[in-house]
């Protein structure tokens, strides 16, 4: 309800001056599940994070960036193989999420890139994942670190 | 009585189109399936490459000549293919149980200049005890590729580093040396398990 209504109110002061904006999504309507990391072996290799990001909202969300103490340049990436058999890593820019939606971050797929680690990632520990929205919404969820020969998040 | 009959051969007729497409997908695009022609690796036998393994000894081809053998590239510093693939095996080793004990698990890093002897060791000290890591001079590594029709390349990341884009797939030999097949990355494990145990197999059919 006091999201409605901030969401309302926002619209409507948008509106008069002149703006014409899609409507709000609360990070209230975003649920992060099942996240998990592997530990790493020392600082200078990245470290990759992997969850399912679900819009449980009426509009569409769209995940712009991450923000994390543990990595100075967190990133989306995506793991793509070619029909070689060839995989390569890049950035997968904006990802939109529309509602009732969900992505997995998985491996071989996309994946939070962790680059130039500031602390190391130690099995059993847990670090905080900023997830960034393109309305200025923000969700901040605990990652669990796994092993590092852990393959999913209930290893 | 009559019409039974028909309907019976009916019903047989639908189960062996069944089978007939089963047995085509399984040949076709199954783990029955032919590799593509011209990508395939040579045999072990005709390669010729000296590398280090993770302890310090000298490794070529011949070293895995008498053992099925199972093996691929990467490189420590891979956050997302190298790490899962590893655990892949590892899994499907465990699957095995004792046969994989007959088996060569070799990774091969294709950046040498960052996986050392030493941290080949630590990296693979963390996986099932059978993998091997193997590195050596970035010109034999080269080689080693070429024979398996692999491609690596590296690449510089906005971090200022560089990462490493390389073939994701597990390549199987026999005993003899010869190739059998591959597992591509992201196949299956109801695939990458009978897989295996065909190279297997293709031993003990040369043992006797
Ligand atoms: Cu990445």
């Amino acid at each position: 309800m006091k999201k409605y209504i901030l969401t309302s109110t926002l619209a409507a002061l948008l509106t008069l001056g002149g703006l014409s904006v899609p409507a709000l999504a609360g990070p209230e309507d975003v649920v992060v599940e099942h996240a998990w990391s592997r530990a790493s072996i020392g600082m200078n290799r990245p470290g990759a994070a992997y969850m399912t990001i679900r819009n449980t909202g009426d509009e569409p969300v769209t995940l712009i960036g991450l923000a994390t103490p543990l990595a100075m340049m967190p990133e989306i990436h995506e793991t793509k193989t070619n029909a070689e058999g060839v995989s390569s890593m890049s950035p997968a820019g904006e990802i939109a999420i529309a509602p009732g939606e969900s992505v997995a971050l998985e491996p071989g797929g996309l994946h939070a890139m962790l680059m130039r680690l500031q602390e190391l990632m130690t099995e059993g520990d847990t670090f905080p994942l900023t997830l960034l929205f393109d309305d200025g919404g923000e969700v901040t969820v605990e990652v669990p670190i796994l092993g590092i020969a852990a393959r999913g998040p209930e290893d | 009585m009559r019409r039974r009959a028909i309907l019976g051969y009916g019903a047989a007729g639908v189960g062996a189109v069944a089978l007939m497409l089963f047995v085509g997908w399984w040949q076709v695009d199954g783990p029955g399936g032919p590799e593509p022609v011209g990508q395939r690796p040579v045999a072990l036998t005709e390669m010729d490459f000296r590398l280090t393994d993770h302890e310090g000894n000298a490794v070529g081809p011949e070293t895995l000549i008498g053992r099925p053998t199972m093996a691929f590239f990467g490189f420590t510093y891979c956050p997302d293919v190298c790490p899962t693939t590893l655990s892949d095996i590892s899994e499907w080793l465990d699957d095995l149980g004792d046969e994989a004990e007959e088996m060569n698990v070799v990774f091969i890093t294709v950046d040498p200049e960052r996986d050392t002897v030493e941290t080949m060791a630590e990296y693979v000290g963390y996986f099932h005890p059978a993998i091997r890591g193997w590195t050596g001079p970035e010109e034999q590594i080269a080689r080693v590729a070429d024979s398996f029709r692999a491609t690596y390349e590296r690449v510089p990341t906005e971090s200022g580093d560089y990462t490493m884009n390389h073939s994701a797939s597990v390549f199987l030999f026999a005993a003899s040396g010869r190739f059998v097949t591959m597992i591509d990355y992201h196949e299956p494990r109801e695939f990458a398990v009978p897989k295996i145990r065909r190279a297997l197999e293709e031993e003990m059919e040369g043992a006797t």
